[in-house]
């Protein structure tokens, strides 16, 4: 039976070949603009570390006190907050984060020195975050402890450096100091780049991760600022006169993760940044009352808006493209059965009942739909392939077509015309045998 | 005469559509929906345009910009005297106009100094947050931006400064932006202004120049900028030098330029891929998100009008199909082909009118929305008349086939039809 109304829909669509070519071609339109922006959004929209997000919070502490924008702590932590969470270590797992960029000199005498990026952490940050090595492993909490010059290096200057050979052991020089190499990553870029987002920025969440990572407390020692920071005032003398009085500054640069595995856990943390802030406040050094924040990965790059704006937007106007196709597919849909009421009188006539007329044009729209979403696939990737044209290179190479989005396509371009093919078909439906009979006759 | 003859049709049209309730409808929400969505579109397009064509104010075609990391191990009075061999060498390049170094450049999209500027010492009402660039004698000749009021700064001027050195020249430079917001009367020149650390007098005004964190996200400070005479000195980082050229083609004086500088080794570090950025390229980055908006918007405000013709076009041809009988008995009884074309043009532009009064509603209301949601300034009034014209012209021209199509059904059709 199907096939037999797969077979009318046909011999339909060749008697009105405009306008069947019509709904297509808005559909395929239609449904593609949606899967593009589908497929911006969800590669920028996606979590970095699904299996433990939800498990891993970023603490914030307001050490600028009340302001006129509102009473939001900074995103980072200030150095003398950072340090005291760490050393509590009130959380399961904690590591303290900051952006740097290295001086690289290597011993191959052809490859000149360069300036490459990397973060300043603490030994769990690898364990914490689910960081794969090629190589060897990352350091030890007794190295943080020493102060060690240690480093974890990416595959990518791995390969610049020791010609992508086990490195685990070598010696390498960041800024003019000799650090000995405990392991070197595997491929490893989470999108976003959520670990230090809160000190780089939400315009750099989408940036590649870096290449180098040295021991927070060896990385203090060697003076090495964050790329970033947030001073209480732009307007007021901070007495900053060296680093010393920098690092003990309330400027906040380091942001600071904690691993807290059950919702007693994650009361209890929130408990004790309270009291932290509330001692502060005994102390002298905050006047205000605590005002402390603990939100999960997700929720924290949801705060931050890392997902870039013209994602979002994409999707929208899209979505309202495919809406506007909809209303189109259902005004030609009309026409189309509308124009067939003769032989819908005649079928009709000849017993068929309503049931078997709304199977017969449902039908006929669904195989519409699927042509509609064939078509659409194709435009898809043209637009997926095309990406790199319309969005900016580091969202773009983001972007990609699998399977999933092959199949959505094509369900989404089929549930879209039999939607859209219901009120028609009603109408249709409702033609009385007789009365079309007569009219012909 | 034609013009009375048309609206002499306007009973019978708005008869006959209330036969085809459902399918007038359509038509309406979709043209409603279309300028709706449209008309925000094409406005976000043209603010993003706006944005991005924005002039940094300086000769941006001949500049290009160096980022030099110090090799470290160097103390601040090699650094200082590095910047000034550097300078020097720089200047002699050939091709090379005039040089100097700072922390920052425009279109960075970041890395200038905040401060905040107060018209008392002892003010307490907010400080004017205002950008800087640390300059030289010849960083007005560099950036190509006039001077126009006060004077440069002289030589003697610029001292050495450091991260942790307090920020308190005793003379800067300001921009005119700046200038207006800080003093109404526009006497802005030989006034005393007070920077975190100290008083400072403004000795020369800038015409127009955008700050470095000028690209994608908008600020109302990019054009409100410090000129600062000082020579930054960070051995535990770096500078950058500016650089305007004589000529356009830069590729050579950045290769003489980069020549010169690793005539001295172990002093610097200069990213090979990422070190040398001309104006024009650092444009191109800084308004990439700007561009990429601007592009999607505009594509799918094109496909989202094309669909809207097509549906037209579809439905006023199943129109006319379904009415030929009705056609022909116009033309026996005498209706001329034009009456007929005049008909169909008529009910488009009524139906499309219908459209358009919801959508400016519509229109209206998605604004509020995306204002709230993407920062986006209020639509002007003239937007959505815009696309209300823009859609009555597409409507006119999409029925034009079909119509054409009517005026052509011959007056024998009414009674071979019965």
């Amino acid at each position: 039976m199907w096939g037999y109304y797969v077979a009318l829909a046909l011999r339909s669509s060749a008697r009105s070949k405009a306008l069947t070519a019509l709904v297509i071609v808005l559909l395929a339109f239609g449904v593609a603009a949606c899967m593009v922006s589908y497929a911006v959004f969800r590669a920028t929209n996606s979590d970095p570390l699904p299996a433990r997000s939800s498990r891993l919070f970023m603490p914030q502490i307001d050490n600028f006190g009340p302001s006129p924008y509102g009473d939001e702590p900074p995103p980072t932590l200030s150095y003398t907050d950072a340090v005291a969470l760490w050393q509590a270590r009130k959380a399961g797992r904690q590591t303290l984060v900051y952006p740097t960029t290295w001086g690289v000199a290597s011993n191959r005498r052809w490859l000149p020195a360069m300036s490459m990026d990397g973060d300043a952490v603490t030994a769990d940050f690898f364990t914490m975050f689910d960081v794969p090595f090629q190589f060897g492993l990352g350091w030890t909490a007794n190295d943080d402890a020493r102060h060690a010059s240690v480093a974890v290096i990416s595959q990518r200057l791995n390969n610049k450096l020791f010609g992508g050979k086990n490195s685990v052991g070598h010696e390498i020089q960041l800024d003019g100091k000799a650090f000995r190499v405990t392991g070197v990553l595997g491929s490893w870029n989470p999108r976003p780049r959520f670990y230090d987002v809160g000190a780089l920025g939400r315009l750099s969440a989408f940036d590649d991760a870096g290449d180098i990572y040295v021991p927070f407390a060896r990385a203090i020692d060697m003076k090495k600022s964050a790329k970033y920071d947030l001073c209480p005032s732009y307007s007021r003398d901070l007495g900053i006169s060296d680093w010393n009085r920098y690092l003990h500054s309330e400027c906040a640069w380091i942001d600071a993760w904690v691993q807290l595995s059950t919702p007693g856990d994650v009361q209890r943390y929130r408990e004790f940044l309270r009291n932290y802030a509330e001692e502060q406040q005994r102390l002298g050094r905050f006047s205000w009352p605590p005002n402390v924040r603990l939100r999960n990965l997700m929720d924290w790059m949801t705060h931050l808006h890392v997902t870039p704006r013209v994602s979002t937007l994409s999707m929208l106007v899209s979505a309202s493209f495919l809406l506007i196709v909809l209303v189109n597919v259902v005004g030609l849909m009309l026409a189309r059965f509308m124009r067939r009421a003769p032989e819908i009188g005649v079928r009709r006539a000849l017993g068929a009942s309503r049931a078997a007329i709304y199977r017969q044009l449902l039908t006929e729209g669904a195989a519409i739909g699927f042509v509609g979403g064939v078509v659409g696939v194709a435009l898809t990737l043209f637009g997926v392939w095309g990406a790199g044209e319309l969005f900016e290179p580091k969202i773009a190479r983001m972007v990609h077509a699998d399977a999933s989005l092959t199949a959505w396509t094509v369900l989404l371009a089929m549930a879209a015309t039999v939607v859209s093919a219901l009120y028609p078909t009603w109408r249709a439906a409702r033609t009385p045998p007789a009365w079309q009979i007569k009219i012909n006759d | 005469m034609a013009f009375s003859r048309t609206f002499m049709q306007l009973r019978p049209i708005i008869v006959a559509l209330g036969r085809h309730k459902v399918a007038t409808m359509l038509i309406v929400l979709q043209v409603a929906l279309t300028l709706a969505v449209a008309s925000n579109a094409l406005f976000i397009v043209a603010t993003r345009i706006v944005h991005l064509s924005r002039p940094t104010g300086t000769d941006e075609a001949h500049l290009f910009v160096i980022r030099n990391t110090w090799k470290s191990g160097q103390t601040a009075t090699q650094v200082d005297a590095d910047i000034r061999t550097d300078l020097d060498a720089l200047r002699h390049v050939p091709g090379v106009r005039d040089v100097f170094s700072s922390e920052a450049y425009p279109l960075e999209g970041g890395g200038g100094l905040l401060v905040g500027l107060k018209l008392q010492a002892d003010q307490t009402t907010r400080p004017r947050l205002a950008i800087t660039y640390f300059a030289d004698d010849h960083a007005i000749d560099t950036f190509g931006i006039s001077l126009v009021a006060g004077r440069n700064f002289r030589p003697d001027e610029i001292a050495a400064i450091g991260p942790y050195d307090k920020l308190a020249p005793p003379v800067v430079i300001i921009t005119r932006s700046l200038a207006d917001k800080l003093f109404h009367d526009g006497r802005a020149l030989g006034k005393t202004v007070y920077l975190p650390a100290g008083p400072t007098t403004i000795i020369g005004i800038v015409a127009d120049l955008e700050g470095p964190y000028a690209g994608s996200t908008t600020r109302s400070i990019d054009e409100d900028n410090i000129l600062v005479p000082a020579r930054y000195v960070d051995p535990d980082g770096g500078n950058v030098y500016l650089v305007r050229t004589n000529s356009t083609a830069m590729k050579p004086v950045i290769g003489a330029a980069m020549d010169v500088l690793s005539k001295r080794p172990g002093v610097r570090l200069i990213d090979p891929e990422q070190g040398v950025v001309t104006l024009s390229e650092a444009r191109e980055r800084g308004y990439a998100t700007d561009r990429s908006v601007a592009l999607l918007m505009g594509i799918l405000s094109g496909l989202l009008l094309l669909a809207t013709a097509g549906g037209i076009v579809g439905l006023s041809s199943f129109w006319v199909s379904q009415r030929r009988r009705q056609i022909g008995v116009r033309r026996s009884l005498g209706a001329t082909m034009g009456d007929i074309l005049r008909y169909f043009h008529l009910e488009n532009f009524l139906i499309v009118s219908g459209g358009i009064v919801l959508g400016a509603l519509l229109a209206y209301l998605a604004n509020i929305g995306l204002m709230n949601i993407y920062e986006l300034p209020q639509m002007p009034f003239y937007v959505p008349l815009l696309g209300a014209l823009l859609l009555w012209l597409l409507g006119q021209v999409a029925v034009w086939g079909p119509a054409r199509h009517a005026a052509r059904v011959p007056p024998v059709v009414a009674i071979r039809a019965g």
